[in-house]
């Protein structure tokens, strides 16, 4: 079974995902607990393949035991392997999460949305998994169709953002479609271990240089790297709130994984470095991504949206560390593809927690929040502690990496917006921290408790995830130490 | 002399931690058991600091390595002798402040009491932690819990200025962490390694002007939570806060805190040999004795009680880095013993500042005519915290300023002593009229005359402290040997390990 | 110059039509446009990748005489190449996908809003 582990990772929940109309169709709340087993035998096999990879190495499995570079093939290494699992595990916590909030949005769509659902994570575990540049283009393609489906069914404007999504997610595929067979006609492979080995005789070529850069604005738009980002502030503002929560963490860090494979895996990093520097392209990109995004979310007053920000600037964290290209800054971008993931699901599933309980998602209404949602606002604390880069959580190992890269690049305006930053999400998170927890008194001390206001915390089915996360929030951030030293020091192509 | 592994720091530094959560629990169901919690972890806690003081006095070095965290730097506890006295300060202090913030809080029937005692834990797990930390991470960590956890605390009125407070609090001192952590990674980009060294081990590293500027944003860094000048604005501000927090975190806990993280600098980062060859000493000396002056003539134009405790405070802090920044024997060691001394004294006199506002709710020092005659004993105290800052024996502040003026003239460097000598008529300036109106002037409207002392929960703690205060002016070592692990710790540094 | 546009037609052709449906995508305001300049842009990139398989002389990729020839050579110079066609028919389902999940979005945009220009569903939502 373990040599089988990399395509089961995908076959399940793609097999899964086919039979649950009919379970809906017979009864609805099977439909839960049947997607719930899917995702948990998917993270098994993540696991799985996560320890097979430490133990003895990279995993390559021939789908239809064709060799390649003819067939496909399905390859995990150590980076592939610790994204699998991340992705595995977070789509299994939003999918407990979903009961409820599902139940209260989209009730007579339940079946149809888990469907959708676990076409969605196939899409992405198959973006992850795969070695060959035209299945991902396919994977990729099935997860931006499932996301625009799931975008669609959301509140008021939903289908207006979804559309926008639609046209400029096709445009991303196409370019990246078109790279692909760019990179064909100059070799003949789509093999991404032969084009690396390939490719390194032709980098003079034009050709190579327009498939690169077709490959990267392409992943670009999926990722919303500003100033691609227009499809992302409306599409997951009105996206239910599994959908999002769902989506924000995987979609952007699955496209940085596929910059990552294109920039230094297909093509050897020295290209990517010197050849065609878009390295330094892409910090300064990511500078202004990271600046844009904390801007503006300073802005908004409603919570989703604001958080919707937040994400636009840390997928310029992300791209940052790429650009940096130095030993420093991809492990920065590595831990925090895992530190984000767990920090902006943390995130989205509070506010559907906050929007189940109260209905609305303006700052101004949070008063009392506290009381009334007592753990919900605790983990917002935490998880917002961790986006300010407050030690011991997460959020501060990430940004330690990716200021450590900056430096030893000597990169200092690069170095300084990571600071700004961070005091910029300070100013955000505190601001909706003292309208939760503070009650404005006139006058002096009044005395003993005030008003009573009713503890109505989230169901345990979104509580237990949110708390669960929250947890691994605090925890990686102390484990990074064994996190680096384990995987993602090995992740790293060796010439760094 | 020897490298000890030991459990114990990271005990002390979980036991209010656990305290922590235990009181969250407990909330306001049963508020005696809950404070029951917060005595019993501050007493366990101070009995493992003490537990440890024999080994260090014996030149040991405590050690506990939690967990790795990036290759060459752990989080890792490594207590050394300026790191075990601050331990003891803030956990002895810690015990009777709790007490004192009982009487105050039920005295005053104050509100979100159990947010109040649980940040109060927290803030000291974060001190004990910044205290025992063996690298500069491990500190960093340590520090931002600190400001995270004080915050509730400085806005805990909750009204608009008392907000408005916490705000300015956190804008100085998360920018100040930003500086400090831009200033740790370019250490650790330049050397491989955080971790204190008694004397520095940053010699040899780096080019000057680098090593310039690390030194001058560290200090500038921490010196915001010692509220330095220029970066000093918060500390009046926050007086807003309940007076226990005043008291503890903002006398002891919180600017130590930043006193500490400059003191380590100075002297287990940089140390002092390199110090020298920088040239930064003197320009840090005279950077502080700026602080010192300004601060001394702003209290004397405050009219608010606590403000012109603050300011005081202030001052006091330079001092203590100024006598650091002398780098001789005498002046680290008076420049350690007053991080203590001082700690003992201000907190006396911000604990009278609360009992006067318990029982008359006066804030200003013009309203005070004539409280001697109805609380003699809180105001007698006060009267032995002032006389200690101004540096007159028999209390404790004239043994660490005579050492530190032995420190000026050890570096050759009178200008400093001039210093120490007008902040000391300053000291004289600011608080004496405080106790001459009290005590020899008619009491106006509403203070009877008649014996009327303070709550007594309030009124043990403040006279203990002052009592304590005396003791150690007479006997620097009767404090479970305060003197001998000042010296010790200037010892090591100027020894070199 | 003629003969560097002649020679490589395929790519002008390729470039005109995705060009078209690049400007039909963003600048045309009615959402069916919008998805007809959709299918513009993907058909031309699938025209583009069918078209590099085409060699001079070369003949249709069928196997004349598969079964229990296999001792037989096979002349892969004489084919034209048969992988692009391959990738391609995925490349189709993936386009016909996608427009049907758009028109369905479409469907609903004016089930709710009546109408299908943007410029009034964006002032409609507001």
């Amino acid at each position: 079974m373990i040599e089988q582990a990399p395509v089961l990772i995908v076959v399940i929940p793609l097999i899964f995902a086919f039979i649950t109309p009919l379970i809906g169709w017979r009864r609805k709340e099977l439909c839960y607990p049947w997607i719930i087993l899917a995702l948990t035998l998917s993270t098994f096999c993540s696991v799985i393949a996560l320890l097979t990879v430490i133990d003895t190495g990279v995993i390559h499995y021939h789908l239809g035991g064709w060799l390649p570079p003819w067939g496909i093939e399905y390859v995990v290494d150590y980076l592939s392997a610790f994204v699998l699992v991340i992705v595995s595990f977070i789509s299994l916590t939003v999918a407990v999460y979903s009961k409820k909030s599902v139940e209260q949005e989209l009730p007579d769509k339940i079946p149809y949305f888990y469907t959708i659902f676990l076409l969605q994570i196939t899409g992405f575990l198959g973006i992850v998994v795969t070695g060959d540049m035209f299945n991902l283009f396919v994977f990729l393609e099935i997860a931006s169709l499932a996301g625009y489906a799931l975008i669609a069914v959301g509140e008021e404007g939903a289908p207006m953002a979804s559309f926008k999504y639609v046209i400029m997610g096709t445009i991303g595929a196409s370019f990246y479609l078109l790279g692909v067979g760019y990179l064909y006609m100059a070799t003949g492979s789509l093999n991404m271990a032969d084009l690396a080995s390939l490719l390194p005789d032709l980098y003079g070529s034009k050709v190579v240089l327009v498939a690169f850069t077709f490959l990267i604005v392409g992943v670009a738009i999926k990722m919303a790297l500003f100033p691609l980002h227009g499809w992302l502030p409306d599409a997951y503002e009105k996206a239910p709130s599994s959908v999002s929560a769902l989506l924000a963490p995987l979609m952007t860090k699955v496209a940085a994984y596929v910059m990552i494979r294109i920039m230094f895996t297909v093509f050897r990093p020295y290209f990517s470095i010197e050849v065609f520097p878009v390295t330094t392209i892409l910090s300064w990109i990511a500078a202004a991504a990271i600046l844009y995004g904390a801007l503006m979310a300073l802005a908004q007053t409603d919570l989703k949206r604001m958080f919707v920000y937040v994400l636009i600037s840390e997928v310029g964290y992300l791209v940052l560390g790429v650009g940096l290209a130095n030993k420093n800054g991809l492990t920065g971008t590595i831990l925090h593809i895992l530190n984000d993931a767990f920090m902006v699901v943390a995130l989205f599933m509070i506010v559907g927690a906050i929007v189940y309980r109260c209905g609305t998602r303006e700052i101004s209404q949070f008063r009392n929040l506290h009381r009334k949602m007592p753990f919900t606002m605790a983990a917002f604390v935490i998880v917002g502690l961790s986006v300010v880069g407050i030690p011991p959580t997460c959020g501060f190992f990430s940004k330690w990496y990716l200021i450590l890269g900056a430096v030893d690049a000597s990169q200092w305006v690069l170095a300084g917006v990571l600071v700004l930053s961070s005091l910029l999400n300070a100013i955000l998170f505190f601001r909706v921290i003292e309208y939760a927890y503070i009650e404005p008194r006139n006058g002096h001390d009044s005395g003993g408790e005030s008003l009573v206001v009713a503890r109505e915390e989230a169901p345990l089915s979104m509580l237990i995830p949110i708390i669960s996360v929250t947890a691994g929030v605090v925890l990686f951030g102390l484990l990074s130490g064994r996190i680096i030293s384990t995987v993602i020091q090995f992740a790293i192509p060796a010439c760094f | 002399m020897g490298v000890i592994v030991s459990i114990k720091p990271l005990l002390a530094v979980l036991v209010t931690l656990a305290a922590a959560v235990l009181i969250i629990f407990t909330g306001e169901r049963n508020r005696n058991l809950r404070e029951f919690w917060t005595l019993l972890a501050s007493i366990l806690k101070f009995a493992i600091v003490i537990s440890m003081v024999p080994l260090i006095l014996k030149g040991n070095v405590i050690e506990y390595t939690i967990i790795s965290l990036t290759p060459g730097i752990a989080l890792q506890f490594r207590i050394d002798s300026l790191g075990m006295f601050f331990g003891v300060l803030a956990s002895f202090l810690w015990i009777i402040t709790s007490v004192y913030s009982i009487g105050y809080v039920r005295s005053l029937d104050e509100h979100a009491q159990t947010r109040y005692f649980f940040n109060f834990a927290l803030c000291l797990s974060a001190t004990m932690g910044i205290a025992f930390a063996g690298n500069l991470l491990t500190l960093f960590i340590f520090y931002e819990i600190l400001t995270v956890a004080t915050w509730p605390l400085v806005y805990h009125k909750e009204t608009e200025e008392a907000i408005m407070a916490g705000r300015k609090y956190l804008v100085y001192t998360l920018t100040a962490g930003m500086a400090i952590l831009f200033g740790i990674i370019l250490i650790y980009s330049l050397t491989g390694t955080t971790d204190f060294r008694p004397g520095g081990f940053l010699s040899g590293y780096g080019s000057a002007s680098m090593l310039r500027f690390i030194f001058v944003i560290l200090i500038l860094g921490f010196g915001v939570k010692a509220a330095l000048m220029l970066m000093h604005e918060w500390l009046p501000s926050a007086m807003a806060a309940p007076t226990p927090v005043s008291a503890l975190l903002h006398a002891v806990a919180v600017v130590k805190a930043g006193v500490f993280g400059c003191l380590k600098v100075i002297l287990y980062v940089f140390g002092p040999e390199l110090l020298h060859g920088l040239s930064l000493w003197l320009l840090l000396a005279y950077f502080v004795s700026f602080t010192v002056i300004v601060s001394g003539m702003y209290a004397l134009a405050q009219d608010n009680l606590k403000r012109r405790l603050a300011f005081s405070t202030i001052n006091n802090l330079a001092i203590i880095i100024m006598g650091a920044a002398m780098l001789t024997p005498s002046g680290i060691k008076g420049a350690i013993f007053h991080m203590g001394g001082h700690g003992f004294m201000k907190i006396t006199l911000f604990f009278v500042a609360g009992a006067i506002y318990v029982k008359t709710h006066k804030e200003n020092i013009s309203e005070l005519d004539g409280i001697g005659r109805q609380m003699p004993l809180t105001m007698g105290a006060f009267a032995i915290g002032a006389i200690g800052i101004a540096g007159i024996p028999p209390v404790c502040g004239f043994i660490s300023k005579w050492y530190m003026a032995l420190g000026t003239l050890e570096a050759n460097e009178v200008f400093f002593l001039f210093v120490l000598l007008i902040s000391a008529m300053m000291d004289i300036a600011y608080f004496f009229p405080i106790l001459y109106n009290s005590f020899f002037k008619k009491p106006k409207e509403d203070i009877s005359p008649h014996f009327n002392e303070a709550p007594m929960m309030m009124l043990v703690p403040l006279m203990i402290t002052a009592i304590i205060s005396i003791i150690l002016g007479i006997f620097p070592n009767a404090f479970f040997n305060f003197f001998s692990i000042a010296s010790t710790a200037a010892g090591k540094i100027l020894g070199g390990i | 110059m003629i003969d560097f546009i002649v020679s490589k037609y395929n790519y002008w052709i390729y470039i005109v039509l995705m060009m078209i449906g690049f400007y039909a995508m963003i600048g045309k305001r009615n959402l069916i446009k919008k998805i007809i300049g959709m299918n513009i842009f993907q058909t031309a990139v699938i025209l583009f990748y069918v078209s590099i398989g085409c060699k001079r002389g070369g003949t249709l990729p069928i196997l004349e005489y598969a079964h229990g020839h296999a001792g037989e050579a096979i002349q892969a110079s004489a084919y034209i190449n048969p992988l692009p066609h391959v990738l391609m028919l995925t490349a189709i389902v993936v386009m016909v996908s996608t427009l049907g999940v758009a028109i369905a979005i479409v469907i609903m945009i004016y089930l709710k809003y009546n109408t299908l220009e943007e410029d009034e569903i964006l002032k409609a939502v507001k």
